[in-house]
């Protein structure tokens, strides 16, 4: 064994007795090349998530019903463009460019969260996407507030302070249409109806089919499996659903005293990997349309390069 | 004209300026040419639409006719918008938004100056808060003029364009009417020819730094503030009232 072999070792051992110890991994800290590559793909994923998921609700803004809504939704999709600005620069300080993760989203390399690929299509959707989406991310972001690397857990506390008030702000949107007209409350109805089980999808796979998982939580990236933080989600929201007179569209919800908790239906797994193989109803959609504000924005960017290297040279003479 | 219909003709004016244009930079949400401005672009938005609503609630109570400020946003039609024409044009490319924010946020600026010292104690106050974002709208729209002006030739190229086209529409921040005239009378309304050559002396600034000249010979057209818009004002506001109009008097 050469000497090299032997550092790394040490490295390797140095690494996991700090995780041992819940501290924090930070930029400039030896990390394995596994963990660097397992959290530039995780934060610049859910980085393009905050991104992609700007379209669906963006598609709304214009036609928000009342001026307090118009306000609020924009204030929120600019929320989630804050987010995925902290965190491209969380996976910029791993050794990853913006345009590196941006060309990797374009190509289809880089994959977001699923639910980005259905479609909104009423005002009820906006609610319901604040209360069961941000509501389903806020479970595993609250848990990435104590994740092992230092920029990606910092960037999630403040993320996580916006989120809460995007999923009241959702859950307030579904409140007000179930209690209104009869036609508000079908619309609330139906977008629960669409939203719900895409919701549980944005968990991941069943925790034996989940490849990453295992090594994620041993790196103490992921403190909780997929399948617990799904439970918990449908244990929290089952009650919310009753409270402003819905139904929860799973004929199989029952409460299981046993286990403390909510047993629930299959989710519909084929559907979940026809979405994240690209086929959803919206994937083409959404990249295209990033693509296409990406192109032409360039002549913006060009511009803008071009002028601040004129400023430079003429600050330098 | 009494002196509550004018100033409620006059509130609406403000309002609705700020509303067609904080509506026309929203619809770019999600579509800026780099996330920063992404940002930048939805928080005027939110700036203008904020200032909008605050208008609106006092605009509703001087009407006095037990309406709400969704009333006036959602149920006026298009002849009795009061906008300007140029706040109503289209997000034809990033130069033609930018242009269109750099005349408008210039005359804002200064008109939310003079406006703090209305007369008018709510007026006054609304500018007062206005002012501070007035003042950041017109720092990032000047630097945006700087920069595409001075950029590569394809950004003057386009931005020359833009203010061909845009330029027909800056006289018309300055028309008043007689009951406005009015209002300047009482020291309730701002007089717009006290700050026009501001405006034209920050606008010529700006331009001569980002080597554009200011474009000549062009016709100007006006009608926005007497509801008579351009064919785009309709559309704006069909997509903008759908869904309130096709739910009559529910809760949102």
């Amino acid at each position: 064994m050469n000497s090299l072999k032997l550092d790394e070792n040490q490295l390797i051992e140095n690494f996991e007795a700090k995780l041992a110890k819940n501290e924090m991994i930070e930029p400039k800290d030896w990390m394995p090349d596994q963990y660097r590559k397992h959290l530039i793909r995780q934060i610049s994923q859910h980085a393009h998530s905050e991104i992609i998921g700007m379209q669906p609700e963006g598609n709304w803004i214009t036609r928000a019903p009342s001026m307090r809504r118009k306000m609020v939704l924009l204030a929120k999709v600019q929320d989630e463009a804050g987010h995925g600005l902290y965190l491209y620069s969380a996976a910029e300080s791993m050794g990853i460019s913006r345009e590196e993760m941006l060309d990797q989203l374009h190509t289809g390399a880089a994959k977001y969260s699923s639910i980005f690929n259905y479609p909104t299509l009423t005002w009820a959707d906006m609610g319901a996407i604040g209360w069961l989406v941000d509501g389903a991310a806020i479970m595993n972001q609250v848990m990435l507030q104590r994740t092992s690397y230092g920029p990606y857990a910092r960037a999630m506390v403040r993320i996580c302070k916006e989120e809460s008030f995007h999923q009241r702000q959702g859950y307030e949107i579904m409140n007000v249409l179930a209690s209104g007209s009869a036609e508000q409350k079908e619309m609330a109805q139906d977008a629960l109806n669409r939203w719900w089980w895409p919701s549980l999808m944005m968990f991941g796979p069943r925790d034996e089919e989940s490849p990453n998982s295992a090594q994620a939580i041993k790196w103490k990236i992921k403190r909780e499996t997929n399948d617990q933080l799904r439970q918990r989600f449908v244990n929290q929201t089952v009650s919310q659903v009753e409270k402003i007179g819905l139904v929860v569209p799973d004929k199989a919800i029952k409460w299981n005293e046993a286990k403390n908790g909510y047993d629930f239906g299959e989710i519909n797994w084929d559907e979940f990997w026809t979405v994240v193989k690209g086929n959803g109803p919206c994937n083409k959609a959404r990249i295209a349309a990033k693509i296409k504000s990406h192109e032409e924005g360039a002549w913006v960017r060009e511009a803008a390069n071009a002028h601040a290297e004129k400023n430079n040279k003429t600050k330098a003479a | 004209m009494n002196n509550q219909t004018s100033l409620f003709q006059y509130i609406l004016k403000i309002a609705d300026n700020q509303l067609i244009l904080g509506h026309r930079l929203s619809e770019q949400c999600s579509k800026g040419p780099f996330l920063e401005e992404d940002i930048a672009c939805s928080n005027i938005a939110l700036d203008l639409i904020g200032a909008a609503n605050s208008l609106y609630i006092y605009a509703a109570a001087i009407e006095g006719a037990n309406k709400t400020e969704d009333d006036l946003v959602y149920l006026r039609s298009e002849r009795a918008f009061r906008n300007v024409l140029l706040v109503e044009q289209p997000n034809t490319d990033f130069a033609y938004i930018m242009c269109r924010q750099f005349l408008f946020d210039t005359y804002d600026y200064f008109f939310q100056q003079a406006l703090q010292n209305s007369n008018d104690q709510t007026l006054a106050a609304i500018a007062a808060k206005t002012l501070k974002e007035s003042t950041y709208h017109l720092r990032h729209a000047g630097n945006w003029i700087i920069r595409l002006g001075d950029g590569t030739t394809e950004s003057n190229m386009r931005l020359k364009n833009a203010f061909n086209n845009l330029w027909c529409y800056v006289e018309e921040l300055f028309e008043q009417d007689a009951a406005e005239l009015d209002l300047v009378a009482q020291g309730i309304a701002v007089d717009a020819q006290s700050i026009k050559s501001q405006f034209y002396s920050h606008i010529a600034e700006i331009m001569q730094t980002a080597g554009l000249e200011i474009p000549s010979g062009i016709f100007m057209q006006s009608g926005g503030k007497k509801g008579v818009h351009t064919e785009h004002l309709g559309f704006l506001l069909a997509e903008m009232q759908s869904v309130h109009r096709s739910f009559p008097g529910v809760k949102w």
